[in-house]
This record gives C-alpha cells, sequence and structure tokens, in this order.
C-alpha cells in the first residue's frame, strides 16, 4: 500500500538530485576550467581544449618556480592574522558579551561602522602612515592592514556565540575561586571551539585572499602575496594562460581544504548574521 | 599614605579588570579604522600632488578637492556606473540566490553535499575568480565566446570587456556570480528557522506554494533578507579587486566606479587628497543607504 507514493517520493528526490547537479555544474563551470586551463601544456593560446586530453604539469612547474615565495608570504601572513585577530576579538567577544560594561553598545556600534569603510580608505591613510614608520613591504605591516577585515568580523561570530554560553557555567567556575582571566581560558574558550574555528577560517581566507593592501603597501617584489603575483602575471605573462591558472589553482587550495575541513565546525547563522 | 588600602585596591582591580579584555580589540580598531578615517577627512582638504613626496608641501585647500571631483565630467558617470553595478549586483545576487536557498531547502540525496560544494565561488580569492573570468571573457578566444559561436547564436565573438556597453553587465556579472554563495548561505539557515507545521498547517487550509511563500516564507525570512540585502549593499559599493582584475576600469571608464576611482587618484596619479575625497564619497553613500535601508525595513516590519 505504502510502496507507490513512497516510490514517487524517491523518484522526486532524484529528480533534485540531478537538477541540483546540473545547477552546481553551471555554478562550479568557471572552477572547472581554472583547472583545465592549468593542466594545458605550455604556449597554448588562449583558446583551450573543453578537456585536459594529455593533461600537463608544466604550469604548476612555472607557476611554483615564480609564485612559490609568494604562496610563502600568503601563508605567514594568514597565520599571523589569525593569531593577531582572535588574540584581539576573542576577550574583545567575551567582555561585550558577559560583563555589563558602559560602552559596549558603543564598541558595537564602531564594529558595524567599520563595515562601511571601504578598504580604500584605510590603504590611502595606512600608506603614508606605513612609509612614516617603515612598515611598507613587510608581513608585518601586511598582517595589521589584512586584520581589518579579521577583526570585527571575529568579534561579531564570538559575541554571539559566546552570548548563547550558560551563565550557569560561568558563574560556577566564579564561585569556584577562578578568575576573570582562568575562566576566560579554562572555561570560555574551550566552549566556544566550533566559532572560534569558524572565525579562525574566515580570518585565514580574508588574510589569504588580500589583495588591495597587498597593492598599496607593497612596492617591490620582496614581500608579495600570492594574489598579488597572479595580478603581475596577466600583465607579463599573456602568452603562459597554463601558468596564471596553475597560480589560481595553487592560490585556491587552502579555500578548498578548509571548504572540507570546515564542514563539521561552521556556525554560520542568519541571526548572527554578517558574513564577510 | 600612598597605598590605598586593600580592599579598595581590589575594588579597583574588579573596576579595571573588564576593560583589559576589550581594550587591545578597541585600540585595533581605533589606529585601524578610527586614524584612516580621520586622517581620510583631513587629507581630503589637502592638496596632494606626486611632487608632495619631495617637498613634503601639501596646503590645506578648503573644500577645492571636493568641487573639482564633483564637477568634474567624470563624476556623473562614476557615481552612474556604481549605482547600475550596485543595484544590478545585489539584485541578481539575491534573486538566484534565494531560488538556490528555496531549491536546497528540500531533502534529496547527495543535496548537503551539493549545497557545502555551493559555497566554494565564495572561498576563492577574488583576484582568482576575475583572473578565470577574465580569460573566458576574452572576445575571440574565451570559452564564452567560443561556446556561443558553436551554438550559432552569434557569427562574431562579443567584446565582453572591450565593448564600452558590455564590459559593466560583464563585471556585474562576474560580481553576481561571486555573491550568488553568501546569499544562499544566509537565506538557506534563515529558511531552515521557519518552522515546518506552519507549512503543514497551511496545506491543510488549501493554500498553494504561492500563498504560502507569500505568507509564511517571505514574511519570516525578513530578518535574513534585510541582512543580506544590507550588506550586499555596503560590500558590493567598496568592490575593487573584480573590476581593477576583470577591465581596470575601462574601456575609456565604462568600469570606473567611485571605489576604483578612489583607487586611481591616489595611487597612480598621487593625488591623495582627492583620493581621500573621493572615499570619503564613498563612505556618505554607504552609510546614507544603509540608513534608508535599515528604516524602511523596519517600517515595513512594524507598519
Amino acid at each position: 500500500m505504502r510502496g507507490g507514493p513512497a516510490r514517487r517520493g524517491r523518484r522526486r528526490g532524484l529528480l533534485s538530485t540531478v537538477v541540483g547537479t546540473v545547477l552546481l555544474a553551471v555554478m562550479l563551470f568557471p572552477v572547472y576550467w581554472m583547472v583545465n586551463a592549468s593542466l594545458q601544456p605550455t604556449g597554448t593560446t588562449l583558446g583551450a581544449g573543453w578537456f585536459p586530453s594529455r593533461p600537463h604539469l608544466s604550469g604548476y612547474a612555472t607557476a611554483l618556480r615564480d609564485q612559490g615565495p609568494n604562496l610563502v608570504t600568503s601563508l605567514v601572513v594568514a597565520l599571523g592574522s589569525v593569531a593577531l585577530s582572535l588574540g584581539l576579538a576573542a576577550p574583545a567577544a567575551y567582555a561585550l558579551a558577559r560583563f555589563s560594561l558602559r560602552g559596549t553598545r558603543l564598541v558595537l556600534f564602531g564594529i558595524l561602522f567599520t563595515q562601511m569603510v571601504p578598504g580604500i580608505v584605510v590603504a590611502n591613510a595606512l600608506y603614508g602612515a606605513y612609509n612614516d614608520l617603515g612598515l611598507l613591504n613587510s608581513r608585518l605591516g601586511l598582517v595589521l592592514a589584512d586584520s581589518t577585515s579579521g577583526v570585527p568580523f571575529a568579534v561579531i561570530i564570538l559575541h554571539s556565540f559566546m552570548r548563547g554560553i550558560p551563565r550557569e557555567i560561568i558563574e560556577a567556575a566564579r564561585v569556584d575561586g577562578a578568575g576573570r582571566l582562568r575562566t576566560f581560558c579554562a572555561v570560555v574558550l574551550p566552549l566556544s571551539r566550533n566559532a572560534l574555528v569558524t572565525a579562525a577560517l574566515f580570518t585565514f581566507l580574508f588574510a589569504w585572499s588580500d589583495f588591495l593592501f597587498g597593492l598599496t603597501l607593497t612596492t617591490t617584489e620582496t614581500v608579495r602575496p600570492v594574489t598579488l603575483g597572479i595580478y603581475e602575471y596577466i600583465g607579463a605573462h599573456t602568452t603562459q594562460w597554463n601558468a596564471v591558472m596553475a597560480t589560481a589553482v595553487l592560490a585556491s587550495v587552502p579555500a578548498a581544504v578548509l571548504l572540507v575541513v570546515a564542514q563539521r565546525f561552521l556556525t554560520v547563522d542568519a541571526t548572527n548574521g554578517a558574513v564577510r | 599614605m600612598t597605598c590605598p588600602p586593600a580592599a579598595t585596591r581590589t575594588r579597583l582591580r574588579e573596576l579595571l579588570a573588564p576593560w583589559l579584555f576589550v581594550v587591545p580589540a578597541a585600540v585595533y580598531l581605533l589606529l585601524f579604522f578610527g586614524y584612516p578615517v580621520v586622517k581620510n577627512l583631513v587629507l581630503s582638504f589637502q592638496q596632494y600632488t606626486p611632487a608632495t613626496f619631495y617637498t613634503g608641501a601639501a596646503p590645506f585647500v578648503g573644500l577645492r578637492n571636493y568641487a573639482e571631483i564633483l564637477s568634474s565630467g567624470l563624476f556623473s558617470q562614476t557615481l552612474l556606473t556604481t549605482v547600475l553595478f550596485t543595484a544590478g549586483s545585489v539584485a541578481g545576487q539575491f534573486l538566484l540566490g534565494l531560488a538556490l536557498a528555496l531549491f536546497f531547502r528540500r531533502s534529496f540525496p547527495l543535496g548537503g553535499l551539493l549545497r557545502s560544494l555551493l559555497l566554494l565561488p565564495w572561498l576563492l580569492p577574488l583576484v582568482v575568480s576575475a583572473t578565470t573570468w577574465k580569460w573566458m571573457l576574452d572576445t575571440d578566444d574565451g570559452v564564452v565566446n567560443n561556446a556561443l559561436r558553436a551554438l550559432h547564436l552569434v557569427s562574431s565573438g562579443i567584446p565582453w570587456l572591450t565593448g564600452t556597453s558590455q564590459a559593466l553587465v560583464s563585471v556585474t556579472l562576474v560580481n553576481i556570480w561571486v555573491g550568488i554563495p553568501f546569499n544562499t548561505a544566509i537565506l538557506y539557515s534563515g529558511l531552515r528557522n521557519i518552522p515546518a507545521q506552519l507549512y503543514e498547517a497551511a496545506e491543510l487550509d488549501g493554500a498553494g506554494p504561492v500563498a504560502s511563500f507569500r505568507h509564511i516564507t517571505w514574511p519570516l525570512l525578513r530578518p535574513a533578507v534585510s541582512v543580506v540585502l544590507v550588506l550586499g549593499v555596503v560590500y558590493t559599493l567598496k568592490v575593487l579587486d573584480i573590476i581593477l582584475v576583470v577591465t581596470g576600469g575601462g574601456p575609456a571608464d565604462a568600469t570606473q566606479t567611485l571605489a576604483t576611482q578612489s583607487y586611481e587618484l591616489s595611487f597612480q596619479q598621487f593625488e591623495f587628497g582627492r583620493g581621500a575625497a573621493m572615499g570619503n564619497v564613498l563612505i556618505i553613500l554607504s552609510l546614507v543607504l544603509a540608513l534608508v535601508f535599515l528604516r524602511a525595513d523596519r517600517r515595513a516590519a512594524h507598519p
């Protein structure tokens, strides 16, 4: 008796799977095309074949030779930005969520306002300041500037998560004689693991993807993030699209890895909103 | 007595300790947002030229920078481009993102996997996406034109990036592609927060899919809709990477926005004063639009 509707339901489910796969294929076509192009042999013009029928790794060899140091720079800067962003944001988010401080609303409003400040305005002012302080062309300078995306974002994510931690848990720790700092480190941080991982992943991606600060705050090739490396590549090597696209693939690897790793940690919700 | 009694000291510490948690982040925000905003305001009243880097002279010129950028023939075009780019991007991202979110709300085999793969374009560095699209949209050898030709839809390639009327459409389409996953993710989680019983009740009352969308989905999705629209507008206004990589603001300034214009004034022409003035116009525009949006939204929510 139940066979009919159940089978119809299953068929509808399979139809959805087919439609969903087609939609995804259309959405991800540029990603496929990037990988396809990166595997074409050297010397091809812009028109690549539809499939890498004879995959070539020469594009990757060129990319690693030319962009290796830039990839390292991006990695160092992104990790530095994660450390700085979480180090600043986690205590602040906790204080804003749990201590009733006078300026809480002001700080939260300030954080909202930061989202309306274009990166170019920050870069415009930092260029002069960095010039005076000798921070142009330095990894530290990039870490500091790249964290302008990470710090507010991490505060927002962590604040909304920490507000949800039951008050009783924190009070129990305080009654047991733990100071504020100890409570924060031993109780609050471990409980916030998922939110911390989410914030860390995105702050990493923000810094890794940064283009504007690399473009404006570095002027030599000594310290150059890979995003800028790709940009310079397009200008110089239009005939070597396989190397350009191989660099693009290499620059996308962190995103792909994070997408896989992050699945079970991600705690993005519309109500706690602001993402990127 | 120089030392306060122990009791007072503990109380003082109790009062100060919470602030120690906030102060580092607050100092950072003041240095990296507060300082630039104030500095831009000051810069915008000064006259910077390439020579300033040698002479150090940047005299105050009042409102001249603003007068010059606002009266230049390019400004009205740049403003219009910014508005078209932002409105087109946000509308496209939102509608397609909503359609995908509604589609993926149904549960079906592999649905979760497909939905998470959909996030990939959002996680890629913008420069990577923009570079790939630049290549796909090439007039003679790009895959888009190749496909259109193979389907006999066009006989000669469309100048996606080099035609003055096509270039703005192209960068907008690229930006829509980049923004779809974010819209889908936020709207999807908004949809998931709507209790299923409401739909069951509506179905019992004989409501069709259109009626239940109008009376249940849309009103309850409002908070998520506001979030994506406001953030969409604020973030799109300051997009720089995509335009710089895909068209570089060209051809003939056809894709020049306030953001790219500000970059060009400061870092190509070394007119930091006028670049700052342009950046301030952008901040004011963001603030005004966000406020208008939020007010309209509040009025719609509480009529």
